[in-house]
């Protein structure tokens, strides 16, 4: 699955360690989904959406889309 | 730099009380399980009463550690509760393979000793460390 994380967390000047402590995980964790080597659960992507004003589709890519 | 309007780092402070608080049970469990131990041949001379006193402490303090354990798995993230499956399904699964082929080693007569408990134990603490180390560094 792809996201948006890292851009949009670098359009608003934020830390991995900024949006770890906003959605409650650890910078580890955003660290690995940024790159793709873990997949949030549903809840954790609707709360990284509501963060970030966006639909939970503009954020995260289902990778098959393209 | 333009910080979220974060109301606290809590989250990060529940961990750290959490972890701290399972360190003090773990400790205090090796405490006692030592004082069970090597208490009746050291301290009391074998009095029963205080070595039944002395199981009793140890088995309380163990369930204080348990309930301890679930708090921390509790408050990790989902990522990190991943890997902490991932590395208790492999200590379990190594734990009962080589624990039984350990026992059967004594059965069928291909070791003279008795397989003690105590290097099972061993055996599923190593494979656990390795499993976190091995799930933290996939996911770097």
């Amino acid at each position: 699955m792809k996201n948006r994380l890292k851009v949009l967390r670098a359009e608003r000047d934020w830390t991995q360690a900024d949006l770890a402590n906003e959605l409650e995980v650890s910078r580890q964790t955003i660290n690995a989904i940024e790159k793709g080597k873990f997949d949030p659960s549903l809840p954790l992507a609707f709360k990284a959406a509501r963060l970030f004003g966006m639909a939970i589709e503009d954020i995260f890519q289902d990778e098959i889309e393209g | 730099m333009n910080h979220p309007k974060t109301n606290s780092n809590s989250w990060e402070a529940t961990q750290k009380t959490n972890t701290a608080r399972l360190r003090y049970w773990t400790l205090a469990w090796l405490l006692s399980l030592a004082l069970a131990r090597f208490g009746p041949e050291s301290i009391w001379a074998y009095h029963t009463g205080l070595s039944i006193l002395g199981i009793v402490l140890n088995l309380f303090i163990g369930a204080g550690m348990i309930i301890a354990n679930k708090t921390y798995l509790r408050g990790l993230d989902e990522m990190q509760q991943k890997i902490f499956l991932d590395a208790t399904a492999l200590s379990l699964g190594t734990g009962l393979i080589c624990g039984l082929s350990y026992e059967q080693l004594e059965d069928v007569q291909l070791i003279t000793f008795q397989p003690e408990i105590s290097h099972l134990i061993f055996v599923m603490s190593l494979t656990f460390i390795v499993g976190i180390v091995w799930g933290n560094k996939a996911h770097r």
